[in-house]
């Protein structure tokens, strides 16, 4: 190939690397699996965004949520962990290096039962993490049973019929502290990709869940987590464009046409209001959003809520700049005349 | 040699025994929880202290934030001897609840300084009694009623000057050190140990045990082990400290906590560390992980329950291969057992913490000094292994205070292990991350953020291969499994070694003992030889354990294995280890009442056993 003399240009990003570079191993998960487009959708995400793989580190906890790292950006380090414990990682990870991007992806079991605890409390820090849910509202890994996010009523392919209510992750998210809280679906091409791409922009914790059907075990009729319940039942609050920091807003959008943000890192979000007077820096009524939706059994999807001046949780440690991973005996060796010094307080 | 705790053994009738013994007993001091008598027990060690003479202090209390009793024991030994002592020859009861147990526990010739509403000189003839109206003194001193209960205290320290002929120009200086010099609060003390000791010295006849100044203190500090561990992290860099608040172990991130605050904030104000405290001990490991992972020193610190909770994320450790220090302060049962009570139980659980095919280096400090060496040392093993090393300590050790040489700064350069870097990768091309490239087990690691398109791998803990890729084929996890043990024979030439601390020639008995448990040995070493029984001693520092152990258990007839736990854990952990012809020479001492280690117990023990041997 190198000797042929009109070799066809590869697209590549304003860092010079193409897809391919973005891409990971071949995915052993099921045909069709949402997973599956979501690994396409940050693959393209941060392709488009022309971050340096290298500079990107990849979590997540145990279930087919958590396998799917391994199939994209195979040129970032990742860390696959123990069930529902990423967010340990992360944030050991996150505080020894904080110049690094980290995306965790988790799956509803992961997070929703085993992962509660440390869930609840990595939203409570605001770690600097993209923390995706992969839900899908069973356990696929063990062949089936119910999670916490399945709805109330929702039937199983055996018959048996959920009887307790759905946790609401994203409502949970944004009473804990989360800084970024979106719902999306894995067949919602457009709507992932400018929220994944937004997500990168954002200093602080991204709570992004996806409703991804489990093509085995929960896309049969009775499931409200099935391909065809999500075509039938989404219900985005917005149409989202985003606009990196990078680019030039090439459209002219209409005075009240929506609503424009400013992102962290100077990127640019337009919301097209579909409804009209929601405001997703409004915390409280975003709540009272999420709560209404759920009584009237809405699949709400779109943004919810943003606060880009938060201070992330290693903003607040007021770290020196180096990565403390990366830190010299110079600086972390105390000199000599320190320790005397100390002898000598405890004579 | 020959004064082995014999300070009561001098004749039954000792009411008229006023023989003086001078440097060379045991205080207890009952009080209650809550009510401030341990700055003036600090006083009290550090007067000893100051007056050149060999002291220790033990705190045995309560789990409980205040109204249980308390004991505190401050041990004289012109010998140098500071394991905790059986017997007690002066008690100081301030505690109304416990002071006629207390009293009826002494033997005949002690002294008894009582709070005089507690009328406990009726209760034998064989003790000298000195009564003091705490009350009456204690008024006159408070400038605040608030106070009266902590000066109380204060005042005992003045009548012990008294009693014991305490030099009371070093008692006022201990005080003025205790309060930092803070200038009120030292003239009130200062003020009640005077009310006390002129009390005594016109009231109360000075008592036959004596404090004499000796000069065996000089440019020795006072510290906890805790503090010292802390110290021992400072020095090597720490800079990731994930934690859950747990006794015995809070206050080792607490001191560690402060120091970093102190010297590790520069001069724009930012840090160099970062202190986390997580929602549960799972997460206090996983941060340390991940935190690893990424390149830092990371540590925590816990206890027995913790660690117990540690145990999915340590095997994720071992099998990713991912350095880790991890405290253990022990601390008396599973779940919540005795809080505040010293053991070393959690030695088995923890060598093999996590399931599957897992085993942990365990380093066993048995002093202030071992736990500033080791707990700096434990970062270069960990590093250098590429597992998670784990310091076992124990609640005597790390909440105790302790008189020690000062710590020697630690000249040897920080050893981080192998790590590529992106220059190598360049020169390299690629590496496979568990790969054993130098015969000794352990592959070559890089960290997240090297900026070399090879530098990424996956951490798992799923099968994997050489080149960390999943695998479920059987050679592959054999082979990284049987690496994995090799690597274990790497530790063994790197972890401390044991120490052989008495050897005597042709000594047919040997004993092996760790961790705080050593001194109460140094002490049953002399009381053996006085009953004729010459013993070698071997102190062991750390598991998995190097061929000087095999070879002195190989080299005596019969080995004593000394544990601070129920079912001889240390024991076990050796038997495991070496020639199955040597394993008949085992013998066990087990002590696991709470309370440290005392020599007589271990000396009993032995001798009893050594009968049954004839």
């Amino acid at each position: 190939m190198a000797t042929t003399p009109n070799t066809p240009t590869v697209k590549t990003n304003r860092i010079g690397l193409s897809v391919i570079d973005y891409r990971g191993g071949k995915s052993t998960l099921c045909a069709g699996c949402g997973h599956n487009a979501i690994s396409e959708r940050i693959i393209d995400a941060f392709y488009e965004m022309g971050i340096e793989p290298e500079h990107v580190a990849k979590l997540s906890g145990i279930g087919c949520s958590s396998k799917s790292p391994a199939y994209f950006m195979g040129r970032a380090h990742s860390f696959n962990s123990v069930h529902g414990r990423m967010p340990a990682i992360a944030t050991g990870a996150a505080v020894a290096n904080h110049k690094m991007l980290y995306i965790g992806v988790s799956g509803d079991g992961d997070t929703a039962s085993i992962g509660m605890g440390q869930f609840a409390h990595l939203m409570r820090r605001n770690l600097p993490l993209i923390y995706i849910i992969e839900d899908n509202g069973v356990y696929g890994l063990t062949k089936g049973q119910f999670s916490a996010t399945a709805d109330v009523g929702s039937r199983l392919k055996t018959g048996i019929i959920n009887e307790l209510p759905a946790i609401d992750t994203c409502a949970l998210a944004i009473e804990l502290g989360a800084t970024f809280v979106a719902r999306s679906f894995s067949g919602d091409k457009k709507q992932l990709q400018a929220l994944l791409k937004a997500a990168i922009a954002h200093n602080g914790t991204v709570m992004l869940d996806v409703i991804s059907p489990c093509v085995t075990f929960n896309d049969h009729e009775g499931s409200t987590k099935s391909y065809k319940f999500m075509k039938d039942h989404e219900e985005p609050l917005q149409d989202i464009n985003f606009v990196p920091a990078f680019e030039e807003i090439d459209v002219e959008y209409d005075e009240g046409s929506g609503i424009d943000i400013s992102l962290h890192d100077g990127s640019r979000m337009h919301l097209t209001k579909l409804e009209e007077d929601y405001n997703p820096t409004d915390r409280i009524a975003a709540l009272t959003r999420l709560a209404e939706a759920r009584a009237k059994d809405e699949v709400l999807t779109g943004l919810f809520y943003l606060n880009p001046g938060q201070p992330s949780f290693t903003d607040m440690l007021n770290l020196v700049d180096s990565p403390l991973g990366t830190l010299p005996q110079e600086t972390t060796r105390p000199p000599k005349s320190v320790l005397e010094k100390i002898m000598n307080e405890y004579r | 040699m020959a004064s082995i705790d014999v300070a009561l053994n001098q004749g039954t009738d000792s009411r008229q025994n006023r023989e003086p013994v001078v440097n060379n007993f045991s205080i207890q001091v009952g009080t209650v929880n809550g009510s401030g008598s341990q700055s003036a027990n600090s006083v009290l060690l550090r007067t000893i202290f100051q007056m050149g003479v060999p002291v220790s202090g033990k705190n045995l209390f309560p789990s409980n934030i205040a109204g249980l009793p308390t004991w505190f024991t401050i041990r004289v030994s012109k010998d140098g001897y500071v394991a905790r002592k059986r017997d007690t020859e002066l008690l100081v009861a301030m505690n109304p609840e416990t002071a006629i147990d207390d009293v009826k526990a002494l033997k005949p010739g002690a002294a008894v300084l009582y709070d005089e509403p507690l009328k406990l000189a009726t209760l034998r003839d064989d003790l000298n009694f000195f009564a003091v109206p705490f009350d009456k003194l204690v008024a006159p001193v408070a400038p605040d009623p608030k106070l009266k209960k902590l000066l109380r205290n204060m005042i005992y320290v003045g009548v012990l000057a008294h009693l014991l002929s305490l030099e009371m120009t070093e008692v006022e200086e201990a005080i003025s050190k205790q309060f930092s010099g803070k200038k009120r609060a030292t003239e009130i003390n200062v003020a009640a140990a005077r009310a006390g000791y002129e009390y005594a010295a016109a009231n109360l006849s000075s008592s036959r045990f004596k404090v004499e100044r000796m000069n065996e203190n000089a440019g020795k500090i006072i510290i906890d082990g805790n503090s010292a561990g802390a110290l021992g992290a400072l020095f090597a860099g720490v800079t990731v400290v994930p934690w859950y608040p747990i006794t015995p172990s809070s206050s080792l991130i607490e001191a560690l906590s402060d120091y970093l605050k102190e010297y590790r904030v520069d001069a724009d104000g930012k840090a160099s560390f970062a202190v986390v405290q997580a929602e549960d001990e799972l997460a206090a490991i996983g941060m340390v992980l991940g935190a690893s992972w990424s390149g830092a020193r990371a540590m925590t610190a816990s206890s027995g329950p913790g660690i117990s909770l540690m145990t999915e994320f340590t095997g994720l450790g071992y099998y990713v291969e991912i350095p880790a220090v991890i405290w253990d302060v022990q601390r008396v049962g599973p779940s919540t057992g005795l809080p505040t009570r010293t053991a070393q139980g959690d030695l088995l659980s923890t060598a093999f913490l996590s399931h599957g095919d897992t085993k942990h280096p365990l380093l066993l400090p048995a002093s202030c000094a071992e736990c500033f060496e080791f707990g700096g040392a434990a970062f270069d093993i960990a590093e250098r292994l590429q597992t998670p090393v784990f310091v076992m300590s124990d609640l005597d050790i790390g909440m105790n205070n302790w008189v020690s040489d000062p710590f020697p700064y630690p000249e040897k350069p920080l050893d981080r292990g192998k790590v590529l870097s992106k220059e190598e990768l360049d020169r390299l091309g690629s590496f496979a991350r568990y790969k054993d490239v130098d015969g000794d087990g352990i592959g070559y690691r890089t960290l997240p953020g090297t900026l070399h398109p090879n530098a990424a791998w996956f951490a798992r803990g799923s099968g994997h291969n050489e080149k960390a890729q999943y695998s479920e084929r059987p050679d592959d996890y054999v082979n990284n499994l049987d690496r994995l043990d090799r690597k274990w024979e790497t530790a063994r030439t790197i972890v401390p070694g044991p120490v052989l601390e008495h050897s005597a020639p042709g000594a047919k008995v040997g004993v092996i003992a760790f961790g705080s448990s050593h001194w109460a040995m140094v002490e049953t070493v002399d009381q053996l030889k006085e009953q004729g029984i010459e013993a070698d001693y071997l102190r062991v520092r750390a598991y998995p354990f190097n061929a000087a152990v095999h070879e002195f258990i190989a080299a005596h007839e019969r080995v004593y294995v000394v544990d601070q736990n129920r079912d001889g854990q240390m024991l076990q952990l050796i038997k495991m280890d070496i020639a199955s012809e040597d394993v008949v020479k085992l013998r066990s001492v087990r002590h696991y009442n709470g309370h440290p280690l005392d020599a007589r117990f271990v000396t009993d023990s032995i001798l009893s056993q050594e009968q049954e041997q004839k």
